[in-house]
């Protein structure tokens, strides 16, 4: 169906253009065009309509008519100049019109065509396009080629426009060296935890990722069967082995640094052993973490941190109180004293009476003359009194 | 010729046998794999063979020609492969469950042997995973837990690629390490019992950092206690007398204070010094 559409679509272009003249359209123009794939299509043309028969080799079906392919090169009409059409007209004008007996356009060329002189044109074409195709290479700044020779290395080629034998000579695979790959290994957003045994046989989830890239594009092609699936696995096993001898502190806090930097080591050393042609640039630990089931346990411990700390600025409190208090008192004393020193006696009485009259001044007060009065203490009064406290101070006072 | 020129079909038909017949006579060998070249079944040569000195450009690889429909070149793979071992329980010495996960790498260095011995890379494969795994279970059969957690897991590394590569010469392989990925205690008891003794160690570490700081807290207290004490002895020790009167009197005005609560009643006796005078005497 879509064939046929094409085929449609396709004449009333052709139609459209003057004979002889290089087609414009998308089809016409193609043969010279830059595309790999348009030598092919080309060629089954030449060899389907040259021989006439309509039979032999590939159709194309852009030039068959809409019924059938079987007799196409008979049926054409006339006013349907083909992309075939146009070649052999080209290849004839531009050779001096050769057998030129060619008929009108698609009359009855199938048969009375010169298909000599078309085959080498065609070839031609088809030999430049491939030339030009597969010996040029475009290698990009940050990209390596790496050029085979039938298979075997032959060399690296650096940035800029390569030149090599066409295709099945040499091939050449580009390599891009400066893109910074990353691996993660763990996550750090829920998800499964990994969990990784420390030397002192705890468990910590650890989050991690690797960055990488490649060193050595040759080596990096024919050393591994799956480079990228040996960088995470020699994470794993690097880190694993790094963590079996760090305590669960250090890989919780301080140490982190250093395990990043033994682990791209390590890493290093193992990938070299392979001949990887991997550089690993560094290990970044995302998180590392006790696991979920004893985080609780882990908080009580920094809440006992900060209850240690408290314990002790409430005793330096304390201590600067007690000290000031001390201090104060010491000092108040010495001054005291140091007038004491000049007149003793009296101011001793000073003191006293002072006390004494401050003191007395608010309280209830008994005093008891004759030594023969029996002193009556109504214990239970006393002891009510605080209770009721503002009228009761009479009951002794007045008697 | 002439005919042929004129019947393209006859031409194609010529080009595409001899297309035929070249590409069953040369092969493209190409860094990353070698060839066993069979002839009938019997193999005659080898291609491209792994040589460890050798630099890229000057191995075997490039065109090879062989006999047309005769002989057939089976591709072996040249780079480092891996086999990775199943997950699986391992017994330590000391009793103790572990899951471990371990892989290999090797690379078929003598593809004849493999042809013959193994017939394709993946009976290579599997032959050496079960190997691999046994040759672990005995390495760490042999340890306590602890000795995979230090740098002895190295030598343990070292004796079970021994072990695998005895086994893996005889199919043409060459074991180049052997890795543990992970070494994890089995879920359920194990773990959870690990997990207990974490918690039980974070309790006591949380405890222990309370008393400390208790500690700490009291120590500062008795300090400061000294001190004052030393302050107020070196200052009150100057008159003692006076300051039993001095304080005594602090005392009072403290204690018998409304202010601090409680009524306070005093009974006094005439012959109280403070009354002294009251008599008019």
């Amino acid at each position: 169906m879509i064939q046929n559409r094409l085929a449609r679509i396709r004449r009333r272009f052709s139609r459209l253009s003057f004979p002889g003249f290089a087609m414009a359209g998308p089809w016409g123009g193609r043969p010279e065009g830059g595309e790999g794939d348009d030598g092919q299509p080309g060629q089954d043309n030449t060899q389907g309509r040259a021989g006439g028969t309509g039979s032999g080799g590939p159709q194309n079906p852009w030039t068959r008519p809409p019924r059938s392919g079987q007799g196409g090169g008979n049926e054409g009409g006339g006013a349907r100049p083909s992309l075939i059409e146009d070649l052999l007209r080209r290849g004839r004008d531009s050779f001096g019109g050769g057998g030129g007996n060619g008929g009108g356009p698609g009359g009855g060329f199938a048969r009375g065509g010169d298909p000599r002189a078309l085959w080498p044109i065609a070839l031609g074409i088809i030999l430049v396009l491939w030339i030009a195709l597969t010996s040029f290479h475009r290698v990009g700044p940050q990209q390596r080629g790496v050029v085979l020779m039938l298979g075997s290395y032959s060399r690296s080629m650096t940035p800029g426009i390569g030149l090599t034998l066409p295709a099945p000579f040499e091939t050449v695979e580009t390599i891009d060296v400066e893109e910074i790959r990353s691996v993660d290994i763990g996550s750090v957003s829920g998800g499964g935890q990994n969990l990784v045994l420390t030397g002192d046989q705890n468990i910590i989830d650890l989050a991690y990722s690797v960055r990488w890239n490649i060193r050595d594009p040759e080596l990096y092609l024919f050393e591994l069967a799956d480079p990228d699936a040996t960088v995470q696995e020699v994470a794993e096993t690097a880190m694993r082995a790094v963590l079996a001898t760090v305590s669960l502190n250090d890989a919780l806090g301080a140490g982190r640094t250093g395990i990043e930097q033994q682990v791209a080591l390590k890493m290093q050393e193992i990938l070299d052993g392979y001949r990887s042609g991997i550089r690993i640039q560094g290990i970044a630990i995302k998180q590392a973490d006790p696991p979920n089931e004893v985080n609780d346990a882990f908080k009580e411990v920094s809440a006992a941190k900060q209850d240690a700390t408290t314990y002790v600025n409430q005793a330096a409190a304390y201590a600067q109180q007690l000290n000031a208090r001390a201090q104060g008192e010491a000092a108040a004393f010495d001054k005291v004293y140091v007038q004491y020193k000049l007149s003793p006696e009296v101011t001793r009485r000073r003191m006293y009476y002072e006390t004494m009259e401050a003191i007395l001044a608010d309280t209830d007060k008994t005093i008891i003359e004759a030594n023969n009065v029996m002193p009556y203490l109504p214990l239970p009064e006393i002891r009510r009194k605080p209770k009721d406290a503002g009228n009761s101070t009479a009951v002794e006072g007045n008697r | 010729m002439e005919r042929i020129w004129r019947n393209p079909v006859a031409a194609v038909l010529i080009a595409l046998g001899f297309l035929i017949l070249l590409g069953s006579t040369v092969a493209i060998v190409p860094e990353t794999r070698q060839g066993v070249i069979v002839r009938f079944g019997q193999p005659v040569r080898i291609l491209n063979s792994y040589n460890p000195k050798e630099r890229f450009g000057q191995t075997g690889a490039g065109l090879a020609v062989r006999f047309p429909f005769a002989e057939q070149v089976v591709w072996i793979d040249k780079r480092i492969q891996s086999v990775e071992m199943e997950r699986q329980q391992v017994l330590s010495t000391d009793q103790l469950r572990l899951q471990v996960d371990a892989f290999a790498r090797y690379r078929i260095t003598n593809p004849l042997r493999m042809y013959v011995s193994a017939g394709s890379e993946a009976r290579v494969e599997e032959a050496l995973r079960p190997i691999l795994g046994s040759a672990l279970r005995n390495e760490l059969g042999k340890r306590p837990f602890a000795a995979l957690l230090s740098p002895e897991r190295g030598l343990v590394m070292h004796n079970i690629r021994n072990g695998l590569n005895r086994v893996a010469r005889q199919y043409g392989a060459e074991v180049i390490d052997v890795r543990i990925k992970r070494a994890d205690l089995p879920d359920g008891t194990p773990l959870q019992s690990a997990f207990q003794r974490m918690r039980t160690a974070r309790q006591q570490e949380a405890l222990t950092i309370r008393a400390q700081g208790e500690k700490q807290a009291q120590i500062i207290r008795a300090e400061a206690d000294a001190a004052a004490a030393q302050v107020y002895a070196a200052s009150f020790g100057k008159d003692p007398q006076f300051y039993d009167f001095y304080r005594a009197m602090q005392a009072y005005r403290r204690t018998f204070n409304p202010q601090n609560g409680g009524e306070t009643s005093v009974i006094l006796s005439p012959d109280n010094d403070f009354l002294r005078e009251f008599r008019g005497r």
